[in-house]
Formats: C-alpha cells, sequence, structure tokens
C-alpha cells in the first residue's frame, strides 16, 4: 500500500517536472507567432480586465506604501537633488538661448518640431495594470491595446523620456518591453560638442545603468551630457528607419572614463525615466510622421 | 454537505487561493517598492498550501501557480513552475515527515523558498544564455527579496491557513499529537473513568 503511494507520488512529481520542461523547451524554441504564445496571449487578454479592475481596487494600498517609500527615498536625495536642480538652472538657461537660435533656424530650414511635439505622433496615454518584480524580464504590462490604436513596436516614453517598446499587442493590453531588457537596442546620439552617435544597449542584471556602445574612440564625452534618440532614415531606402522618433531623452552620461572609452568605445548611461516607479506611460502610435524633413538648398 | 462536495471544497478553495495570489501579486504588490524590491507572495503561497495539504498538493499548485504567474507576466512558460514544484513539493515533504509544529517553521521555509526562486531563476536564466554578468545588485535585490519575504511569511501563512483550514482533513497524527498533551481525547474515553476503580480486593 505504502510503496504504491510512494510510487503514485514520484510519477505524478515526474509528470509535473516533465511538463514543465515540455513547455519550456517548446516556448523558448517557437516563434512569437506559435500557437504557444497564441494560447499566452489569449489568457492574458482573458486576466487584463480583472488585472485593470484589480489595479484600480488596490491601487490606494500601493499607493500608500509608495508614499512612505518615497518619502525615504526622498529624504536620502535632497542634498544630491538641490546640487541637480542648480545645475539644471544653469542648463535651462543655455538652453532658453538655444531655443531661440534654435526658432529661428526652423523657420529657416522648415524642421518639423522635434519631440516636444510628441502630439504629431498620436501619443495615447496607458496605465501600467502589471509589472514583472525580478530583474530578468523587465516587461511591463499596460491597459491599451490594438483597439486603441497601439502597433507592435510602437515606442513607449514615460515622465523623463524613453521607457522601451511594445513587443506584444492584444485588443486591450499591450507588453512593453523596457529598455533594460536585454532584447532592447536602439540608435543614439550623446549631445556632446558634436553629438556623437552611438547604439544604446541595457547592461542586462542592472535596471539602473544602460551603455551606448560604437561610439567614436575619440568622442570628447563627460559626465552628465545627455543621450537622446537618433531616429535616423536612410534617404536611398525609406523602409530602414530607426522604430524612435529622434529627440526622446534617454538618459544622463554617468560615467564617461577615457580609458574605456577608446578602448571599448562605450560609455555608461544612468535611464532618464524611473522604470521602476512608472504608473502611467505614452505609446507613440505614429512615430513616423510625413514630416517635412531638414534640407539644404540646392547648389 | 454531500460526500461530493466537501472532497471539492478543498481543490475549489485551493485553486481560489492561487489565483487571488497571482493577481494580487502582479496588480499591486509588485507596485509596492519596499527597500528598492517588491516582495513576492507566490512561493509564500506555495510553501503555505505544501506545508498545509502535503507534497503531492503543493506540487501540483507549484506547477499551477508558476504557469499563471508565467502567463500572465507573458514570460518563458515553464521557467516559474519548474522552481516552484520542489518548493511545494519539499514544503509538504517536511510536513509529512517531520511535521514541525514549531511557529516559525513558515517564516524559515518562506525565506529558503525565496532564496531557491531568486537563484533559480537566475540559473535558468544563465542556463537559457541570457547575456547577463552576475552582478552585484542581482545578489542584492535577491538578498532583499528574501528578508521582506521572510517577513511577510508568517502573515501569508495565517491567511492561507484560515482559508483553507475549515476542509482540510483532520490529520490522525495530530489528533494523536493533541491527545498526548492534553492526557487523552476526552475524559469519557479515559480506560479508568469508563471503568471506575479498580477493586483490589480480588487479589
Amino acid at each position: 500500500m505504502r510503496d504504491k503511494q510512494v510510487r503514485r507520488r514520484r510519477t505524478i512529481l515526474g509528470l509535473l517536472v516533465g511538463a514543465s520542461l515540455i513547455l519550456l523547451t517548446a516556448y523558448f524554441g517557437e516563434s512569437p507567432s506559435s500557437p504557444l504564445h497564441a494560447v499566452q496571449r489569449g489568457i492574458v487578454e482573458v486576466l487584463s480586465p480583472i488585472q485593470t479592475g484589480a489595479s484600480k481596487v488596490l491601487s490606494p494600498v500601493g499607493d500608500i506604501a509608495g508614499w512612505f517609500s518615497s518619502t525615504f527615498r526622498a529624504k536620502s536625495q535632497v542634498s544630491r537633488l538641490t546640487r541637480e536642480n542648480q545645475r539644471l538652472t544653469r542648463l535651462l538657461d543655455q538652453a532658453q538661448y538655444a531655443e531661440l537660435q534654435n526658432q529661428q533656424l526652423r523657420g529657416l530650414v522648415k524642421l518639423d518640431a522635434g519631440i516636444g511635439a510628441v502630439n504629431s505622433y498620436s501619443p495615447v496615454a496607458a496605465n501600467v495594470i502589471g509589472r514583472d518584480p525580478g530583474l530578468w524580464f523587465q516587461t511591463i504590462e499596460v491597459d491599451k491595446g490594438s483597439s486603441d490604436g497601439v502597433h507592435l513596436r510602437d515606442p513607449v516614453v514615460g515622465p523623463g523620456g524613453l521607457v522601451g517598446d511594445v513587443s506584444q499587442v492584444g485588443p486591450n493590453f499591450s507588453i512593453v518591453t523596457e529598455l533594460t531588457n536585454d532584447k532592447f537596442a536602439a540608435s543614439v546620439l550623446v549631445e556632446d560638442a558634436k553629438g556623437d552617435p552611438g547604439v544604446l544597449v541595457p547592461a542586462v542584471g542592472n535596471p539602473d545603468q544602460l551603455l551606448v556602445t560604437s561610439l567614436p574612440p575619440h568622442a570628447q564625452i563627460s559626465y552628465g551630457q545627455e543621450v537622446v534618440t537618433a531616429g535616423f532614415k536612410d534617404a536611398t531606402n525609406p523602409a530602414l528607419h530607426s522604430l524612435y522618433p529622434p529627440g526622446i531623452p534617454v538618459g544622463q552620461v554617468s560615467n564617461a572614463n577615457q580609458n574605456t572609452l577608446i578602448n571599448s568605445q562605450q560609455v555608461q548611461v544612468t535611464p532618464a525615466v524611473d522604470l521602476r516607479h512608472l504608473s502611467v506611460v505614452q505609446i507613440l502610435t505614429r512615430p513616423n510622421p510625413s514630416t517635412e524633413r531638414a534640407q539644404l538648398p540646392a547648389g | 454537505m454531500s460526500v461530493e462536495g466537501a472532497s471539492l471544497r478543498l481543490p475549489l478553495r485551493i485553486a481560489i487561493v492561487a489565483l487571488i495570489a497571482v493577481v494580487i501579486q502582479e496588480t499591486a504588490i509588485s507596485q509596492i517598492s519596499i527597500f528598492g524590491v517588491s516582495a513576492d507572495i507566490t512561493p509564500l503561497v506555495v510553501v503555505s498550501i505544501g506545508l498545509l495539504c502535503g507534497s503531492l498538493t503543493g506540487a501540483i499548485v507549484g506547477f499551477a501557480m508558476g504557469l499563471c504567474v508565467d502567463l500572465t507576466l507573458v514570460q518563458t512558460l515553464g521557467i516559474t513552475s519548474l522552481l516552484y514544484i520542489p518548493i511545494g513539493y519539499w514544503s509538504g515533504r517536511l510536513r509529512e515527515l517531520r511535521d514541525p509544529s514549531h511557529g516559525l517553521v513558515p517564516l524559515a521555509l518562506g525565506a529558503a523558498a525565496t532564496a531557491v526562486t531568486g537563484l533559480g531563476m537566475a540559473i535558468i536564466q544563465f542556463l537559457l544564455g541570457v547575456d547577463a554578468p552576475v552582478s552585484l545588485l542581482l545578489l542584492q535585490q535577491i538578498f532583499m527579496t528574501v528578508l521582506v519575504n521572510t517577513l511577510i511569511a508568517l502573515p501569508v501563512y495565517e491567511i492561507v491557513r484560515r482559508i483553507l483550514h475549515p476542509a482540510l482533513p483532520e490529520d490522525p497524527r495530530r489528533r494523536r499529537r493533541r491527545a498526548y498533551t492534553t492526557g487523552g481525547l476526552s475524559p469519557l474515553q479515559r480506560p479508568s473513568d469508563r471503568l471506575g476503580p479498580i477493586s483490589r480486593s480480588g487479589r
């Protein structure tokens, strides 16, 4: 009798482990359009309204805990933010002068408004209704989907800058892959004297850091310089263009060691957006509008 | 209640507890940051159910809850199940083999389960080829999550126990132990009470 029980227990345990391994192997090897992914999307679709409801009902609890957490964090940040404020005030003065110049130049070359005019990209505001609590997947789930005009690979921005892009879309939800996910990459510019281009990749396993790689070896990059999306477009092949509009802030250079820059052509960047405390994001549903681009006069 | 109804009561309660735990985890708890990390109640619920219902139930609930977590987070299916099956199974085995009665057992098991989940997830990700360095931040996050989960392990166990308790079958070993510590099941069943004073005059 006891032997029978032990055999039954071991058989079920083996079946469960086997089922997990089969699921893992099948899922890992399949394409995103495969049946297993479709089933997963279907279940998320069903659970999405429940999650939205629960998220709204439980938001006061989260807000209270968030308030305490933010208060403790804020206290530790006062002195750093005071210095930051002084630095930003100086930068604002410079930026206001630069904007004045920029308006005059834009009138000359008929540049379209940059990321400042987010409205031209048909933004859709979305609430964050779920998130991955660990360091591994770096995804969030939002309550807007294809019925709101969201498409696969639409850029997502949050308070302060780029958050990531849409990696899965359902009718009433979207999964956003954050820029700290190991599969993320984007072409960016460092706002130094020359505007050096590079490729933004995550420092996987560290959600507070990003890397800008493939920089020119002798780029004059220093701490605190802004990094923005490059938004390139190939004139010879219009289909080849960046997924992200130009000028979206990505972060600030946090470590620009000249030796590292020369040897590995990369610098560290701190994300502009606090990815761990996102509650609302904007999905740019028309990231490449047919805007008039800057052109040099012929001859 | 009929016999069939009574036999379905426990699985139904377990399913409701598991589903609610996953939804609350993904919608609320994961958005609350304590010491820079979020608590994860799902391994704690698996441990609690394993401790209360046994190894087989623990393993099945571990598989199901892991699958739910992977489905709702749209991540690789099977990873979390693979981690939660041994957690549920060994929690149940501990109950079956040792029958621990100390009040802090759920706390220790909760800490161990969270550590296994964190480290196991890291190992599986490395095996699957995620190009990530073993950063200090990763170890720090695992440690902080273990700490936070340890703090909430007892309340989670108590909530799960209160929900499942009315549907749990009476455990014969616990009944025996209770009988031993209280001196018997009932005074009516004590031989001395049943038989009355023993007469020695017959010797």
